[in-house]
């Protein structure tokens, strides 16, 4: 039986020949993770389900960044009860403040994520490390609660939709624009259940920062995973950070997809989510006058070194327009480093944007540039409803780091080429 | 088991952002979290749900971030069942895994208004409409998903297994 790319890891984990779609399985997993949000309720759920051990501690990863560094007392107890636990169970793969970064541009970096492994945790975007051409998924505290505990979690094998990408990258496309572009076309369920498996001559044309930016939003799909073939580019990422054997699997030739999209990278605009939910896209030329009161550049979708340079290269020598707080936000030390050494953050700081260290902070609301009544942003981030980044009549339109970058120094919402 | 109450109506991709919004993840008393369920789609939700009521939406129930405070603030409220035309996958798994009954039906997502009275038999997924006098018919789980069910959530059907 022909199988999809997905299909395959999960067969090798659930150790089977074949599985197909539909199939319910118990599979191994190579590594859980968890935050400072989800990691105290399945820490708490773990123990009072009566769990005295965790699966292997070298494959528990605990990542302290949605609040962090610690905005008030309850989130400080909540790294606390993390903290605790990763010391009393000896957790190798502990982030703390100094150490830590947006989980889903940490993990990767670390070398924790490979090709062909299957990986669960307790956050939406976990389906970030498709771009490695491994399996992951997001889950909720009891799974992850469950998958610590015993190594072992429970899915329905997923279909797959085809998405095969051509043409070479017009100027300013990253894949924040490809990834909006798809989510606009199929909708925030257009893949729900499912697995995105991204094929094509295009794939070659992505950088690992442009895949990990659209498996990060498979998601926003309602996907199960998104997930990119396994090529030099891939290879040569994980070189000095994966010191263990990997195992690349392909989709069969032959493997069934319910739907086959085919998108040509050459004819693609710059992309923007309008409020209230990231499948209300336009092309940036299609939006009329939007003024902001915020831009924010960062998140585990937009917060690598790739993003950075990209918006330094618009900011550079010109200034953020008044009134437009720039908020700018390397996802990981090693970015952050990065940035400083290639003076990106001088760059930012006297086009008069901030620089935060690393932490998730105003994607979901948590702190470091909450919005006001009525007020608007431009954001890298992954998700616009309602209240995400604040009040709940403030508006977020997502876009790439090209376009907020652009945007900030206008004023309004622009297209990379029209700053002046 | 059948459960009974008056309905709460929302429409499509009712995230989990408004369902518990982010700012107040940093609490962890299950109590305290409930207070703000919904709070930013519905106002009124905490102030008039009564034990046992039921929520009715249409697609894509619970869509987004993965947090589990989602299905517990409902469970919370003593929400008896949440009814939709489609569920976000995430918050399927945390709704079963924690135990607070859910069930998917378009008829039901479309026929039902706010304010009905709807009754819920789990046995049979049989939804009652007793404010307009018709039914529909949800979809069954599958038998490992019953498994996890009827031992109280997935940790005990784990302990159960002697995992």
């Amino acid at each position: 039986m022909a199988m999809t790319m997905t299909q395959k890891i999960l067969a090798k984990h659930a150790g089977l020949n074949t599985v197909t779609a539909g199939q319910l399985i118990e599979a191994q997993v190579d590594l859980t993770l968890a935050n400072d949000i989800t990691g105290p309720v399945a820490i708490r759920e773990m123990e009072k389900a009566g769990f005295d051990k965790v699966f292997d501690r070298t494959k528990i990863a605990l990542v302290m960044d949605h609040f962090a560094p610690n905005k008030d007392i309850k989130s400080a107890q909540q790294c606390l009860e993390c903290r605790e636990f990763a010391k009393k169970y000896d957790i190798v793969n502990f982030y703390d403040v100094g150490e830590m970064g947006v989980e889903h541009a940490l993990l990767p970096e670390k070398g924790l994520t490979a090709p062909g492994e299957l990986i669960i945790g307790a956050d939406s975007h976990t389906c970030t490390y498709g771009a490695l051409g491994a399996f992951s998924t997001g889950v909720g505290s009891t799974d992850l609660a469950a998958g610590m505990a015993t190594g072992m979690a429970w899915f329905k094998v997923p279909s797959a939709i085809r998405f095969v990408l051509k043409g070479k990258k017009a100027p300013w496309i990253s894949g924040k624009d490809v990834i909006l572009h798809i989510i606009g076309m199929i909708g925030v369920d257009g893949a729900l259940y499912k697995s995105m498996e991204f094929t094509g001559d295009g794939v070659a044309e992505l950088s690992m920062d442009d895949r990990f930016t659209i498996c990060n939003m498979a998601i926003e799909a309602g996907a199960k995973n998104g997930i990119f073939p396994v090529d030099d580019k891939t290879m040569a990422y994980i070189k000095g950070r994966v010191h263990r054997d990997v195992t690349v699997f392909e989709a069969d030739p032959d493997a069934e997809y319910e739907k086959t999209y085919e998108i040509d990278l050459s004819t693609l605009r710059p992309t923007v989510a309008c409020p209230h939910l990231p499948e209300n896209t336009k092309t940036v030329d299609e939006l009329g006058h939007i003024e902001i009161q915020q831009a924010v550049i960062g998140s585990c979708t937009n917060g690598r070194i790739e993003d950075m340079r990209i918006a330094a290269s618009i900011l550079k020598g010109r200034h953020v327009a008044h009134g437009v707080r720039t908020i700018v936000i390397p996802a990981t030390q090693e970015v952050y480093l990065q940035c400083i050494e290639e003076g990106l953050a001088k760059i930012f700081i006297q086009a008069g944007a901030i620089v935060s260290t690393p932490t998730c902070g105003p994607c979901l609301g948590g702190h470091m540039g909450i919005l006001a009544q009525n007020e608007r942003a431009i954001s890298t981030t992954n998700r616009n409803f309602v209240g995400r980044m604040g009040h709940i009549t403030s508006e977020i339109y997502l876009a790439s780091p090209a376009v907020a970058a652009a945007s900030a120094v206008m004023g309004y919402i622009c297209a990379p080429e029209d700053v002046k | 088991m059948v459960v009974k109450g008056s309905v709460f109506k929302y429409g499509d991709n009712v995230d989990t952002d408004v369902i518990i919004p982010a700012r107040y993840l940093n609490i962890a008393d299950p109590a305290e979290l409930a207070t703000h369920a919904m709070e930013d789609i519905d106002t009124e939700f905490v102030k008039k749900v009564q034990p046992g009521d039921i929520i009715v939406a249409k697609r894509n129930f619970g869509c987004g971030s993965s947090r589990e405070h989602a299905p517990l603030v409902l469970k919370e409220n003593k929400v008896s069942c949440v009814i939709a035309a489609s569920f976000a996958r995430i918050f399927y798994r945390n709704a079963i895994n924690i135990g607070l009954p859910i069930l998917e039906c378009e008829a039901a997502a479309n026929g039902i208004d706010a304010g009905d009275e709807v009754s819920v038999d789990f046995d049979t997924g049989v939804i009652t409409n007793i404010t307009k006098g018709e039914s529909y018919q949800a979809a069954a789980f599958p038998p490992f998903i019953q498994s996890i069910i009827q031992a109280g959530g997935l940790l005990k059907s784990l302990k159960e297994r002697g995992k």
